[in-house]
């Protein structure tokens, strides 16, 4: 007979978690009950302060990690500390970009084109559930790296994907795009998600046990079904795969980076950047470790691809989202050589790469909400050329962030990919180290080529201009900044900081 | 070592000149280069105050090291950013603060009537901070982020004149051989850091002895692409002559005394890693023989002055890399040929640029001639650079190039016949393309236009010529006087070995001296006792037609690297965007057309990137398959 076991659960523990959880909460309250004009600012501050409130407990929970919560479904431990903290950290920042509602459309239910999309422009609506949804959104992503169930990381999984699903589509501008894209988006994700699974019922098949350290113990003991690991193996890592964003899984980045608004965009690339890579690191550091004969070469041709696609594609783009869309595809390819590398040193340069990246990529978007002509943001890179000319400490900060996306020493990219590529070296993969400085160099071309236009070029007359940022657009992007060059410059308490605290509890 | 605070400010006052210009803004238009020219010259005084320090020490405690910060600290590897000033990096920051400050107060005049002169003067005290960081670093990190700064500086300085419609392929080309030079640096400093588990040019020297001949010599063809590509060697050579495209001054202070010449340092300052790795080294030496050739043949058939003198430039870094790849021997004689040429090179430049400046930005020669009467203090400046590079005693460049070709020589067996043999007929080709660009702008009769009026450009600019022509005439016998400057950088350097005397040194310089004649007198009987048209001819040898075109060089580069790589990226995104969707849409899914423009600009269909993402699983699934099988 099946006893029911009431569950108990660590609210310390937790309370990061749950604190987003109860601000996305009252964020919905808000919308059903506070009057239409005071929802922006009560949403943004709300928002904000269920955030900070979270990395605050955070911070005060530090010292108990390595700890599992929530009935053996969450380890709590110094490398899911650190990504949960990235997370948080690189949500405040992308939050303070959605609070400019140019980049929302009025109302979200209307028709492209309709009357009723012309008069909720004029009556100036706003859709202001973007911040329940972004912070339901954040509350999976935080859930994601430190699940040590397989279900509890599918429920992660759907948490954090649904909110970006919609939010994709809200662009205000190009409407239509912005749905196919949330809508291809959406179609896909389940798609990888059917996949993913697939792969927890295989290893379940294979191992008895949804748990990592089941799965783990299972791998080791060698008892089970190896056709089963196998498989469980393929097809949780083409959910995972899927979401980073690696070649051939990659499609939908593109597309949907440059239909959603480009403040969700920026969140999106950045935070699910690290909660993907996050569980990824974990999962494979932790369950796959012994079986890595088995997965490995094929991880390492995937990253290889990877690399240089994304690299050699992103050269042929004319517009910046998409250029940056593929560049993130070429950084999850630097960001796998982590995973493969399999020690130490591997996860605590993926743990430093993947918060440089975030920060730099929400200040690379932010710069990008701010060029725009009457009929909205301009994405074609050929007007933004002779921007340097004409508001020089814009072009300049996007032409760091790209120099740190390049990989230029004194910014946080270098830092990233030296020990990065090191780590994979370290571990035997000379294919990853040569791969990745080629096509670092590669990739480094199109990024010049933007500055060169944008400092080299003379302005094109057509009304392109830069926007005045808003406050909390210009704190997003002094911050953004600030970090990537900082970390370039002196790196070495944070890289101390997570030698000394990442590790994977088993 | 000893250890000595004082080495920051080299770098840090121009560096403060350079942000605190840029962050000023219009603010500091009246005064800014006067500041930046004042720190470029304080950085100067700083490096003779600490020559005059080292000199008062005994060898062995000369050089002196400075810890910054620690840069990157994981695990046992450390790096610091730190600095070393020891015999080989005090000689470059005299020579880049040196020239470098000549090169301010020239500009003060040249630049005086452009609107964002400021601007200009803050980008060239960022050159000056991140060239002096390159020599100064410790470690081959610390060198990284100089040898990237100065090309982010030189960017930003070739592009000063965006005008320049050329300038944008000009800059491309530049950049992506750059980088390929670059990607060898960064491949060095990995290798190094995977397997000698340092990166510090001590630590490396250290593990050499220990290290596998593969392994050095791996590191050794690393560095060699690095200074390739920074040197303008083959065959990474043809941006030189394109960025010519920048201000006259930049080409004068990057393109002549400092930047190009990072290669050599680099080598030289990496004499352990060559010197483990003999092949690596011959293929030093080889690289650099190719490149005088090839420089002094393009530099013949250059209408262009600045040009000319870019392909001159190119051929005698050519002559420094062979006497770097000569080992042990011919490392000083490098560093001095590279001094010497910082003089002359340098005052050429700043000649061009007053020439320049007193015919209206004309640039062809075959539209000068007879400028000797209107612009005579160029001239004689001119003139005693041409003297110095073509070799004549007791100039400058007698004495390094003659030491140069001397090592070439006794480097022994056939590989001193060959290398030698080629610096030789390279002096000859040097001595009659130098003398038909003195003759085509100075002597030979004019066929400039009745509105052009040529006259001789102000103290300012011609201060500095001066001096630099004092540099070219004296320098030389200077340094080489009782071989001083060897003796200077001996300590630095393992001991040469043995090698005979191929030839005694009066006969090596008497042949040198010959070929220098015979190329002089071709050079004067073609353009001086002949008429010269002021357009170039197009009945000329076959030779000419490719020399013209830098000896095809572009076309080449074109075919083996720029089209294929082209085809890859497009056929990759074709893949991307359409294959995919064809086999898709090839099925008879044509009921959803293609919609509306906004639709259009999404190429994707969600069913495509569904199809791909199956196949991706299916070729996932097989490869762990087949792995684990």
């Amino acid at each position: 007979m099946i006893t029911f076991i009431s569950p108990t659960l660590e609210y310390a523990i937790l309370a990061p978690m749950l604190i987003v959880l109860a601000g996305a909460l009252i964020g919905v309250l808000i919308e059903a009950f506070a009057p239409r004009s005071a929802r922006a600012n009560s949403q943004l501050f709300i928002t904000l302060t269920a955030l900070v409130l979270s990395l605050a407990s955070l911070i005060r929970v530090r010292n108990s990690a390595s700890t599992t919560a929530a009935m053996e479904s969450v380890t709590f431990d110094g490398a899911g500390m650190l990504l949960q903290a990235s997370i948080l950290v690189i949500s405040i920042i992308a939050v303070l970009l959605l609070a400019d509602q140019e980049n929302f459309t009025a109302l979200a239910s209307a028709l492209p084109g309709s009357d009723e999309e012309r008069a909720s422009l004029q009556k100036d609506l706003r859709v202001t559930e973007i911040y329940p949804l972004t912070l339901f959104a954040v509350a999976g992503m935080m859930l994601f790296p430190v699940a040590t169930d397989l279900i509890t990381l599918f429920v992660a999984l759907e948490v954090l994907s649904l909110p970006l699903y919609l939010l994709a589509g809200l662009s205000r501008r190009r409407r239509l795009m912005s749905q196919e894209a949330a809508l291809k988006y959406f179609l896909l994700g389940a798609f990888s998600s059917a996949f993913f699974l697939m792969g927890i019922a295989y290893l379940y098949g294979y191992s008895a046990s949804t748990t990592l350290a089941g799965i783990h113990a299972a791998v080791v003991g060698g008892t089970g079904n190896d056709i089963y690991l196998l498989l469980g193996i393929a097809f949780l890592s083409i959910g995972l795969l899927f979401k980073v964003g690696a070649v051939p899984f990659h499609a939908w980045s593109p597309d949907v980076y440059q239909g959603a608004p480009t403040a969700v965009t920026a969140f999106m690339a950045a935070a699910t950047k690290v909660a993907a890579f996050g569980a990824m690191l974990r999962i494979f550091y932790v369950s796959f470790a012994e079986a890595l004969y088995q997965w490995r070469p094929a991880l390492i041709a995937i990253a290889l691809i990877t690399m240089v696609f994304g690299s050699l594609v992103a050269i042929a783009q004319r517009d910046v989202k998409r250029m940056l869309a593929y560049s993130s595809i070429a950084h999850a390819g630097f960001l796998l050589s982590g995973v493969i590398a399999l020690n130490k040193s591997g996860l605590d340069a993926s743990i430093f790469y993947l918060f440089a990246y975030g920060v730099a990529t929400v200040g690379a978007f932010g710069i990008v909400t701010l060029v725009r002509d009457s009929a909205g943001e301009v994405t074609d890179l050929n007007r933004w050329s002779g921007l340097g000319k004409r508001s020089p400490w814009v072009a300049t900060a996007f032409a760091g962030f790209l120099l740190a996306f390049a990989g230029i020493p004194l910014t946080s990219g270098f830092i990233g990919k030296f020990s990065i590529f090191s780590a994979a070296y370290e571990s035997g993969s000379t294919a990853i180290l040569i791969t990745g400085v080629l096509s670092s160099a590669i990739a480094a071309f199109f990024y010049i080529r933007v500055i060169v236009l944008m400092f080299f070029k003379d302005p094109v007359e057509d009304g392109t201009s830069v926007v005045i940022p808003s406050l909390y657009t210009q704190v997003t992007i002094i911050v953004s900044a600030v970090v990537t060059f900082a970390l370039g410059i002196y790196p070495t308490p944070l890289i101390n900081f997570i030698q000394s605290t990442a590790s994977f509890l088993r | 070592m000893v250890t000595n605070s004082g080495l920051v400010y080299l770098i840090a006052l121009p560096l403060f000149g350079a942000v605190s210009l840029l962050l000023l803004g219009r603010r500091a238009d009246k005064w800014g280069h006067l500041l930046a020219t004042a720190l470029s010259a304080g950085s100067f005084a700083v490096g003779l105050f600490q020559l005059s320090q080292m000199l008062g020490r005994d060898v062995e405690s000369r050089p002196v090291t400075q810890k910054l910060f620690t840069w990157i600290s994981v695990g046992s590897f450390n790096v610091d950013a730190s600095l070393l000033l020891d015999q080989l990096s005090i000689s470059f920051v005299l020579l880049i603060t040196g020239v470098g400050t000549l090169i301010h107060i020239y500009s003060i005049s040249y630049m005086a009537h452009d609107p964002d002169r400021r601007r200009f003067f803050a980008y060239l005290n960022l050159f000056i901070a991140a060239m002096l960081l390159l020599v100064l670093g410790d470690s081959y990190l610390n060198l990284y982020v100089g040898w990237e700064g100065v090309g982010l500086a030189s960017y930003l300085l070739i592009g000063f004149w965006n005008q320049k419609a050329a300038y944008a392929t000009a800059s491309k080309k530049a950049f992506v051989m750059n980088r390929i030079g670059d990607m060898g640096l960064s491949f060095a400093i990995m290798i190094a850091f995977a397997s000698l588990g340092t990166v510090s040019f001590s630590g490396v020297k250290e593990k050499a002895e220990f290290a596998s001949e593969a392994t050095m010599t791996a590191l050794g063809i690393m560095l060699l692409i690095a200074a390739v590509g920074k040197s303008a060697q083959f065959p990474l050579q043809a941006w030189l002559g394109d960025a010519m495209a920048g201000p006259t001054p930049v080409s004068a202070l990057i393109h002549a005394a400092t930047m190009v010449t990072a290669g050599v340092y680099l080598i030289v300052r990496s004499n352990f890693v060559f010197d483990a790795a003999p092949n690596a080294q011959l293929l030093v030496a080889i690289i650099g023989a190719i490149t005088l050739i090839f420089g002094a043949l393009i530099g013949t058939a250059k209408d262009d002055i600045k040009k000319a003198l870019a392909a001159s430039t190119m051929s005698q870094i050519g002559y420094m890399i062979l006497g770097a790849g000569l080992g042990p021997a011919g490392y000083a004689y490098a560093i001095m040929h590279l001094i010497t040429h910082g003089f002359f090179k340098a005052g050429m430049f700043l000649g061009a640029g007053s020439v320049m400046h007193g015919m209206n930005d004309e640039v062809n020669m075959r539209k000068y001639g007879a400028l000797r009467k209107f612009m005579p203090i160029t001239f004689v400046t001119f003139g005693l650079g041409y003297l110095a590079i073509i070799g004549v005693p007791p100039f400058a460049g007698f004495y390094s190039k003659d030491m140069l070709i001397e090592t070439a020589l006794n480097a022994g067996g056939v590989k001193g016949i060959l290398l030698g043999g080629t610096a030789l007929l390279g002096a000859g080709i040097t001595a009659f393309y130098m003398t038909r660009v003195m003759i085509l702008t100075f002597t030979s009769p004019k066929r400039w236009d009745d509105n052009q009026r040529p006259h001789e450009s102000p103290a300012l600019m011609w201060i500095p010529m001066a001096i630099l022509a004092v540099g070219s005439v004296i320098s030389g016998y200077l340094l080489h006087q009782g071989k001083a400057f060897k003796h200077w950088l001996e300590p630095l350097f393992a001991k040469p070995g043995e090698h005979s005397e191929l030839l005694p040194p009066i006969v090596v310089s008497g042949l040198a001296l010959t070929m220098v004649a015979i190329g002089v007198a071709i050079a004067v009987v073609k353009y001086q006792l002949s008429e010269v048209d002021s357009v170039a001819p197009e009945n000329v040898t076959e030779f000419t037609h490719f020399a013209r075109r830098d000896l095809l060089q572009d076309e080449i580069n074109e075919a083996l690297f720029m089209r294929p790589g082209q085809a890859i990226t497009s056929a990759l995104v074709k893949i991307d965007q359409s294959v995919i969707d064809g086999a898709v849409r090839g099925i008879g899914q044509m009921a959803i057309g293609s919609g509306s423009s906004l639709r259009k600009s999404q190429t994707g269909f969600v069913r495509s990137y569904a199809a791909l993402i199956l196949v991706g699983a299916a070729a996932l699934i097989a490869a762990i398959w087949v792995v684990t099988q």
